[in-house]
């Protein structure tokens, strides 16, 4: 194993984020970030599939025809989510009311189908299962980021509970009700990454073209 | 060599195939499939009474809720037990004993084309109008009607919404409303739920002296008075134009206009 356990799990927060640095997963990120506590049951479902799914697949990597690995890796992807689903029906109805159709998007999640073909298929189970969980928690940490600036000034509350007290219930906070709309969360994760870059230079990507001065004659 | 592989057994000598031929392309299809297939089915059988408890739960806390009964913490399913199920057929405005209340589904039913009707006039978007609904009676202590609860549905902004309003025993005066599923825009549309706002609902009035339907969700009130007016969501028109005619449908003659007019003579 080229990597500690404990790097497999951290590397993926800040250094290799698959968020900020690989900007995956973007989809699910503005879709569920209205509130904490839909980011946080999505981040923990993410999590687990992306384990979960990673280790499956390492598990029968070896066997797996190169013609259809994709299909094979989705099948295992889609089953897990299905649990995931039926799961969160059965004891969390509230909360999967809320996350409807996202759980079901899972599937089409690039981290988890990106941590399969990237890690899983060359490593073996362990390894991948704590990559997987690794990546899982370095997108829960952007979603519960994202979250906390979303459900605080667009609904004036943290985890349903009343921070700022808000016009429509009698306060003074007029919130900003573009945040709960999700395009809000492209411009949080945008000012996230950027953050991310200024203290992390080497994240910085190196420009594919340079605008040349206009020569004089 | 041959002799060798006859002693290994089916399976053994599947997996030792070269993962890239044929063979052991569709064994790996095939397997995945199956037990992919088999585990899935599996959980979700399993959990299916868990789920369907959850969802008739939701059901009635919403009911308990718009009738002002919903007590936080406490026993939904005892406390639903004061309320009366019973089929309505919703144009004779009379119960039907067609379908045992307690299990029939209202939107199973309006899927159906033999208990529905497909609507020409559809001012709450609803396509296909169930002839059944669920309704359900809550009565005083001496056995005289208090309240009915009915299921309405229609189409806001994004989603359609379903829920229910609750009236007096008159059958005009609103007690109060509540969606219980819907998908309008958080922090805007999704303002349904707000307390506040289903509070304004609280002692409206559906028609006027003349039997006229009047009530309205409007920006101002309208010229019939205060009575008849439950104030928009700012910021959410469609969806508050969604709910006005949602309640206007089904209030209507198309809606419980039959059932509601046997309310008035206070025959139940």
């Amino acid at each position: 194993m080229s990597q500690s356990s404990k790097d497999l799990i951290l590397d993926p927060m800040v250094d290799n984020n698959p968020i900020t640095l690989q900007v995956l997963g973007i989809c699910s990120a503005l879709a569920v970030t209205s509130s904490l506590q839909v980011s946080l049951v999505m981040a923990i479902a993410v999590t687990l599939v992306t384990g979960f799914s990673s280790m499956f697949i390492s598990m029968i990597r070896n066997h797996i025809p190169g013609s259809i690995r994709i299909i094979v890796q989705m099948v295992i992807i889609a089953s897990l989510v299905i649990m995931v689903d039926q799961i969160l029906k059965a004891y969390a109805y509230e909360i999967s009311k809320t996350l409807s159709v996202f759980v079901g998007l899972i599937i089409t999640n690039c981290i988890v189908m990106g941590r399969a073909e990237a890690f899983a298929m060359k490593n073996p189970p362990v390894a991948s299962f704590i990559d997987g969980v690794g990546n899982g928690l370095g997108y829960g940490l952007i979603l519960m980021l994202v979250g906390f600036v979303r459900e605080l000034f667009g609904a004036g509350s943290l985890f349903g509970v009343t921070i700022l007290e808000t016009v429509n219930n009698g306060g003074w906070y007029v919130p900003n009700g573009m945040l709960l709309l999700p395009p809000s969360a492209f411009f949080v994760i945008g000012l996230i990454i950027w953050a991310f870059r200024t203290w992390k230079k080497d994240q910085v990507e190196e420009r594919e073209y340079k605008i040349q001065a206009v020569e004089e004659h | 060599m041959h002799e060798h592989n006859e002693n290994k057994g089916l399976l053994r000598r599947f997996l030792d195939l070269p993962a890239d031929s044929v063979p052991k392309t569709v064994f790996v299809a095939v397997t995945i499939c199956l037990v992919a297939s088999m585990v899935v089915s599996a959980v979700a059988v399993y959990l299916r009474p868990i789920q369907e408890v959850n969802k008739l739960k939701d059901k009635q806390t919403n009911i308990l809720q718009v009738a002002g009964l919903y007590e936080e913490g406490s026993d939904v399913v005892e406390a639903f037990k004061v309320f009366e199920p019973h089929v309505l057929e919703i144009e004779t405005g009379k119960f039907t004993d067609q379908f045992d209340a307690a299990t029939f589904d209202d939107r199973a039913a309006a899927d159906d084309p033999a208990t529905s009707v497909a609507l020409t006039d559809d001012p709450a978007s609803i396509g296909r109008q169930s002839k059944f609904v669920t309704v359900y009676l809550l009565r005083n202590e001496d056995g005289s009607l208090d309240k009915v609860i009915l299921p309405i549905h229609g189409y806001g902004l994004w989603s359609t919404l379903y829920g229910f309003i609750a009236l007096e025993e008159n059958g005009n005066d609103i007690y109060g409303l509540q969606f219980y599923s819907h998908g309008e825009t958080p922090g805007l549309g999704a303002e349904v739920d707000n307390p506040r706002w289903k509070a304004l609902w609280n002692g409206k009035k559906l028609h006027d002296e003349d039997g006229v339907l009047q009530i309205t969700v409007a920006k101002a009130a309208p010229a019939a008075g205060q009575d008849f007016y439950v104030d928009a969501l700012a910021g959410a028109t469609l969806t508050s134009n969604g709910v006005d005619n949602l309640v206007r449908f089904w209030m209507g003659e198309a809606g419980y206009a039959p059932f509601l007019s046997y309310l008035k003579e206070g025959d139940l």
